[in-house]
């Protein structure tokens, strides 16, 4: 089962949670005003490997938390948790 | 000897790598299989190689639940996959290989007056396409399904839905070893257990592709991978609107032959079919994130048998037989990209997500006609790339079966 590290309520069941996606990144090689928009709104790293993404309590404390997990195992390194900086009302 | 050695025995594997190929198709699976099969049959071009990291048919092709199906919610889709499901229908007498292809029809159950519109929707655009797929209500379903429980456990009431007749199944590890076969019987090379690390670009032009056993040069490269687009495009610095989700699966053991319809239902996001020697074959909607891992969850073995229940009560006493778990390239927009990327001599087969299998004849043909003419057909023109950039996706999650 994943687990996800709530900032405020600790590991819960991934079911408490709703995804709320990778941080969107644009890469260095994307040049151009309307290239890096175009790919900001529509083109995904969607990494293999160690991501940063947003997940929202829903089921519980009803507040975003900022989670590292790699995309290969599933694995969630507690120690690798952010402290939640951004309102909890926004994405 | 049986049907199924009979055809493995026939795949002349080559015994050493080119240095050179016409084309290299990047994935063995149904749709990587398909192109080079249809270039090589219809185009005569067989300087072409298959590079795969596993086995043939070892990714999604291997793992989904092998339902052929049109019934589509925008025009371009349903002429597409119309097409393919046609194609399918002469598979076997044109490869001369029994891929078990059967049609069953399939039904999708509405359970709320919102999800009964979103059939009755369904039902106009396809009729008006000649894609025969009928309006029923729940008596109607009945007569068709005669094990489902209309009053869905008390829980899930069924409304009615829509009836797609020409809906069919094959089997898929067969369709990959007919395509497989047809294409290595003139020329083409497969080479299996084979990585490829990277591309050898000129400028904005690939040509040539490294691999673990040694690089090759192309004239032109196709990237029709399943489940790990995004980490091989990245190679070329190619940018993919897609996400991959993990999609679980699993069957039950054998049950008497009977439920001869494909149930299905798009509000609660599960479908089932019956498999030649009698397993049902269940599955439901991918995980709301994003992984690589193919890790099983307790959560889906869980709502999926409780989904199955309230429709079909017959299924209560049935064991969970074997599992997997797929990882699917889901485009934004729920709909394949198909053609050219931007980057010259490299061209693309994705975001097949949960819909790829049914695709594998017309995705194959088509791409097929692409490469071998340099212009992109008609048939498959709106699903090109560009159509992020040029505001015109094709939005249609309501027709993928899943979420």
């Amino acid at each position: 089962m994943l687990a996800i590290p709530c900032t405020s309520c600790g590991p819960r069941s991934v079911e408490e949670f709703r995804w709320g996606g990778a941080f969107p990144h644009v890469p260095d090689h994307v040049v151009g005003d309307e290239a890096r928009n175009l790919d900001y709104v529509w083109f995904l790293d969607n990494d293999a490997g160690p991501i940063a993404e947003r997940w929202f309590h829903e089921a519980g404390c009803r507040r975003w938390s900022t989670v590292r997990r790699d995309t290969r195992t599933d694995t969630v390194e507690p120690d690798m948790v952010e402290p939640d900086t951004v309102a909890s009302d926004s994405p | 000897m049986n049907e199924f050695v009979e055809t493995l025995l026939q795949l002349q594997w080559p015994s050493e790598m080119k240095r050179h190929y016409d084309v290299v198709i990047i994935g063995g699976g149904g749709h990587g299989l398909s192109t080079a099969y249809y270039l090589a049959t219809r185009h005569g071009i067989t300087n072409v190689a298959v590079i795969e990291r596993d086995y043939i048919g070892s990714g999604n092709t291997g793992r989904n639940t092998t339902i052929i199906r049109s019934n589509y919610g925008v025009p371009e889709s349903v002429r597409f996959y119309d097409h393919s499901l046609r194609l399918y229908e002469t598979l076997e007498a044109e490869t001369g290989c029994w891929i078990m292809h059967a049609t069953k029809g399939i039904i999708w159950l509405a359970h709320t007056e919102s999800g009964m519109r979103a059939e009755r929707a369904r039902c106009l655009l396809n009729q008006a396409m000649g894609v025969d797929t009928q309006l029923i209500d729940g008596a109607e379903a009945k007569r068709i399904c005669p094990q489902l429980d209309v009053s869905g456990g008390g829980r899930y009431p069924v409304l009615g839905g829509s009836y797609h007749v020409p809906g069919a199944s094959a089997r898929h590890d067969r369709v990959v070893w007919a395509l497989a076969q047809g294409a290595m019987r003139l020329g083409v090379d497969v080479h299996q257990h084979t990585t490829v690390t990277g591309f050898d670009m000129a400028g904005n032009k690939v040509v040539g592709v490294q691999t673990n056993r040694g690089s090759i040069s192309a004239g032109h490269v196709v990237l029709a991978v399943g489940g790990n687009v995004s980490e091989v495009a990245k190679h070329a610095k190619l940018r993919l609107p897609i996400r991959t989700h993990p999609l679980q699966a699993f069957v039950t053991n054998g049950y008497a032959k009977g439920l001869q319809t494909i149930v299905s239902s798009t509000e609660l996001l599960f479908y089932v079919s019956q498999t030649a020697r009698g397993q049902l074959l269940m599955g439901a909607e991918y995980e709301a994130q994003t992984s690589y891992s193919q890790q099983s969850t307790w959560r889906s073995f869980q709502s999926v048998a409780a989904k199955c229940q309230y429709l079909l009560p017959f299924v209560h006493n049935l064991k969970i037989l074997r599992q997997w778990t797929g990882r699917c390239d889901v485009s934004l927009d729920f709909t394949p990209i198909i053609g050219p990327t931007g980057i010259d001599n490299l061209a693309i087969s994705t975001g097949w997500g949960t819909w790829g299998f049914k695709a594998i004849p017309a995705g194959g043909q088509q791409l097929a006609e692409y490469l071998a003419t340099g212009t992109v057909p008609e048939m498959i023109k709106p699903f090109a790339i560009d159509r992020f950039q040029r505001d015109h996706v094709l939005a249609d999650q309501g027709s993928t079966g899943t979420k």
